[in-house]
């Protein structure tokens, strides 16, 4: 069995986020991590490791700092590392990524896709469900319980107010939510030899059956026309009460003097 | 010279930095409080490789290096002095003895299941009446056909009671060395659950109180002849070396304790208010914390440079790392007493209460002056060389 986890280094949100003048995040000045849903779905992949000894290849497009991500997930457990990663590339929305990446999993074989749900810096989760339609393979989104039974996945998946178990046969795509899994730590020996692994590179060159008119800036339907940050709240109040009777009735006075209850 | 990490040494860190946080810091209060033994948290250690970081793979490690297990046992003791010292005692003083002497076949018996974490190790020298002095000891081992007998008892034994392969040191003769009478120290392995082998007194101590402190005690114990580790008479060299090692990992420990009461002290004076200001305002916390953290530096390089000697120890046995432990040890120990103190000074009354980790962390760094070596033998260790 053999299954690509589609994987994003993120900037790390919780130091806060960080804009260049021009309104675009500015990436070095943030810490980068893998991005938390794909991480989820790497465990899941890791599982299926651990379980039927799947094959599990881990691929992003980034920048080449991205071989960091790459190389944490080497050293959780991950068999093989692919980087696509060419200027030509750059600034591409999610129909651009989804294209370039679909194009990169043409070069491979495999039974499964797992991506994560979407990314902390874009928020769409639209990067998934694309790169199943230009495979055309099937798609099953908000993973989180998981399955193998013969040449099918099993899926629970998350909606808004109900659970959908659904089945699908491979090959086929599934995205994945954090709450999925805990995902393990890196080992330290697993970390000594993810340094030392060969991360095979893929320039806009190696990767077949792709349009230039589907790439990079160029080919991005989306255009951004202005980024900003959330609206900070304030620092709150912090209150340490005697008692959780006292707590509860601290609670429910504020509530009523803003009129919420 | 190069002061910068590699890419392995950076990743490691943030792997255990992040364990720590998630895993052991939750626990760290209430394990000193209850006198509670982490078990969990060693199950996850041993899951992750962490108790067999410097052992070869094919030995059942993971085929790092002295600094990467170093790095662990600071990031650990950051947080927990207690998870700190029982990664530094089955590494540092059970698995390394064993693999520095062990033969082919006690190493595939004992040290594969150490270094996967699947069994936990202790180191059995000190007695009530030996501690610095070695030569002290009253535990015999008497030869009885294919048996060792073992009478006596150890003391102040760390992962006592919760180890499963002990290194346990005894007497078993007597040898002329320059005119003079000496006992003749031998090391055996002794595995727990063998009869005669039974655990007294767990001690009620100041710090590092989730670490489980027991005696041993040894009545008509028999092992295998085999269980010799070493050669025969060669215990006391064995010991002396395996405290050179463990003395690095006590100072690993030491750095932890003072870089974690320095971090959780820094981040208290920007937020503690007095006089219509933070602390960290006023020119004397400013001091303080430059000292405190002028000499975590120094306490680190110490240690770390110990850690890269023990390195290249291990691939040219000639060299002696003896002394750039002891000064490693002897530095981050004080260097955390003396941290940690003034870090309880600039929490004020808080830091005088349980609820504050520094509390805690001054408890805890007491103890890296006293065990594997007081301040006063790596004194006498760093002046012997000194002066020869």
């Amino acid at each position: 069995m053999k299954v690509i986890v589609c994987i994003k280094q993120v900037p790390d949100t919780k130091g806060g986020v960080k804009f260049n003048p021009d309104g675009t995040l500015d990436r070095a000045a943030m810490l980068a991590i893998m991005n938390p849903d794909d991480k989820a779905g790497l465990e899941a992949a890791l599982r299926l490791k651990d379980q039927y000894g799947a094959e599990v290849t881990v691929l992003t497009m980034g920048l080449p700092k991205a071989t960091d991500t790459l190389r944490e997930a080497l050293a959780m457990g991950a068999d093989k590392a692919i980087l696509i990663t060419d200027r030509r590339l750059g600034g591409a929305d999610t129909w651009a990524t989804s294209s370039t990446i679909a194009a990169g999993i043409r070069n491979l074989e495999y039974d499964l896709i797992i991506t994560g749900r979407q990314a902390i810096d874009g928020d769409t989760a639209q990067v998934g469900p694309q790169i199943a339609e230009h495979l055309g393979i099937p798609v099953i989104s908000y993973t989180q319980e998981l399955k193998i039974e013969g040449d099918k996945v099993i899926v629970k998946r998350q909606f808004d107010d109900r659970y959908h178990i659904l089945e699908a046969k491979m090959p086929c795509l599934l995205t994945a939510l954090s709450e999925l899994n805990d995902p393990r730590y890196m080992t330290p020996g697993g970390i000594f030899d993810a340094v030392k692994a060969d991360i095979t590179t893929w320039s806009r060159d190696d990767l077949k059956d792709l349009d230039d008119a589907n790439i990079g800036l160029a080919g991005s339907p989306t255009k951004i026309a202005k980024a900003s940050d959330k609206v900070r709240k304030g620092a709150g109040e912090k209150v340490v009460p005697d008692s959780p009777d006292e707590a509860v009735d601290y609670i429910v006075s504020k509530l009523k003097e803003k009129h919420v209850i | 010279m190069d002061f910068s990490l590699s890419k392995e040494h950076e990743m490691a860190r943030q792997l255990f930095a992040e364990f720590a946080e998630k895993e052991v810091k939750p626990l760290a209060q209430e394990i000193d409080e209850n006198h509670r033994f982490p078990r969990e948290t060693v199950d996850k250690m041993a899951r992750y490789g962490f108790l067999g970081i410097p052992v070869p793979k094919e030995m059942g490690g993971q085929g790092c290096d002295v600094l990467t297990y170093v790095m662990c046992v600071e990031e650990m003791s950051k947080v927990c002095g207690t998870t700190g010292v029982i990664v530094s005692a089955h590494t540092s003083l059970c698995i390394d003895p064993i693999m520095t002497y062990g033969t082919d076949a006690q190493k595939e018996k004992y040290l594969v299941p150490l270094a996967k974490g699947e069994k936990l190790g202790a180191f059995g020298l000190t007695e009530p009446g030996a501690g610095t002095d070695a030569q002290g000891q009253q535990t015999k081992a008497v030869l009885d056909g294919d048996e060792w007998v073992l009478n006596g008892s150890k003391c102040f034994i760390t992962n006592g009671k919760e180890a499963d392969v002990y290194v346990i040191f005894a007497v078993t003769g007597k040898v002329e060395k320059r005119g003079r009478m000496m006992k003749e120290i031998s090391a055996f392995i002794v595995e727990k659950g063998t009869p005669g082998f039974t655990f007294g007194t767990k001690e009620n101590k100041m710090g590092i109180c989730g670490s489980s402190t027991y005696e041993l005690i040894f009545t008509d114990c028999r092992i295998p002849k085999d269980n010799l580790l070493g050669q025969r008479g060669k215990g006391f060299n064995i010991a002396m070396h395996t405290l050179d090692g463990g003395r690095i990992g006590i100072a690993a420990q030491a750095l932890g304790l003072a870089e974690g009461a320095l971090e959780t002290t820094i981040n208290y004076v920007k937020e503690r208010k007095q006089f219509g200001k933070s602390i960290g305002q006023f020119q004397n916390t400013q001091f303080q914390l430059a000292d405190m953290a002028t000499k975590v530096e120094a306490a680190k390089l110490l240690v770390y440079k110990a850690a890269l000697k023990k390195q290249e120890y291990q691939s040219n046995p000639k060299i002696s790392y003896s002394v750039e432990a002891a000064m490693a040890k002897l530095c981050a120990a004080e260097v955390a007493m003396e941290v940690t103190t003034k870090a309880v000074q600039l929490h004020g009354g808080y830091g005088y209460i349980k609820e504050y980790d520094v509390e805690r962390m001054m408890r805890d760094a007491k103890i890296t002056e006293i065990y594997e070596g007081t301040s006063e033998v790596q004194r006498m260790v760093i002046s012997a060389n000194i002066l020869k």
